[in-house]
């Protein structure tokens, strides 16, 4: 799978205002329904269920880096943006450190394979370190959008 | 003490495959020990101790992996990481249930 297999290239934001894990979340959903992506009456339904699915365990991954996500009835095709926090966020992440990188997933119940090979997508490109650092610095949201497809184009595809 | 290298096979029987959650929880286990860790699955190898390589495998439930553990405490280590495995990572496990504990669609609608 690719980046733009899933992300919404209308909803990457490049310096997000939220200083919070819940704000960030309200933030990037909210970008999803502005890019017509999820519907405004289920934004508070999805950004519930991925708080919910924080309190089972963060999912700021190390690296400054977290992949916020859930399961939501009112999608019928895995969906995600991509957004960056020029300040930082403490998402309470495994290595305690505040998270600059955030990729938000919401994926229909029924399709588990998707998320899975969104996550692999996600993981095996940051382990690049250039790919990571320039993603965090990005300035504008068409620069992300450049930097996923040169990862899309260059990286190992499955 | 004596390097060795032990291993065995496992299914992933949680139904949404071994995805961020037990992913964390396999690295956190495995970074516990001394040894070096690695899961094998879909022909690739890699550091049971990082969950950024672990997610890169994607197993999807029902696939088999591989935990090769090589170093002082290979033997404990490896039943403590196949331990996660025998109890499917604390999860329910079976289709259609909230296998993680996520959110139910009754839940969020």
């Amino acid at each position: 799978m690719k980046f733009s297999d899933f992300v919404a290239v209308d909803a990457i934001r490049s310096d997000v205002e939220a200083a919070t894990k819940e704000a960030v979340i309200r933030e990037m959903a909210t970008a999803l329904v502005d890019a017509g992506r999820i519907g405004a009456g289920d934004l508070d339904g999805i950004v519930r269920a991925i708080m919910k699915r924080e309190d089972l365990g963060s999912t700021g991954i190390g690296r400054g880096v977290a992949v916020p996500h859930t399961k939501h009835p009112s999608v019928t095709k895995l969906v995600g943006t991509v957004a960056v926090s020029h300040d930082g966020i403490d998402f309470d992440s495994l290595d305690g450190d505040p998270v600059q990188l955030i990729f938000l997933l919401v994926s229909p119940p029924d399709r588990p394979g998707d998320h899975l090979r969104a996550l692999e997508n996600i993981s095996r490109q940051l382990r690049d370190d250039a790919f990571c650092r320039e993603l965090k610095a990005a300035r504008a949201p068409a620069e992300i959008q450049h930097l996923l497809e040169a990862a899309d184009s260059h990286g190992f595809v499955s | 003490m004596v390097e060795q290298t032990v291993s065995r096979e496992f299914v992933v029987g949680m139904a949404k495959g071994l995805h961020l959650r037990p992913a964390d929880m396999l690295a956190r286990e495995a970074r516990r020990w001394r040894s070096r860790v690695e899961v094998i699955a879909n022909s690739q190898r890699v550091d049971g101790k990082s969950i950024l390589d672990v997610m890169t495998l994607a197993v999807e439930a029902g696939a088999r992996v591989a935990i090769e553990v090589t170093g002082p405490d290979a033997g404990q280590a490896l039943d403590a990481i196949g331990g996660l495995f025998e109890r499917n990572f604390d999860e329910m496990g079976g289709a259609g249930e909230p296998a993680d504990g996520e959110p139910s669609a009754a839940d969020t609608a």
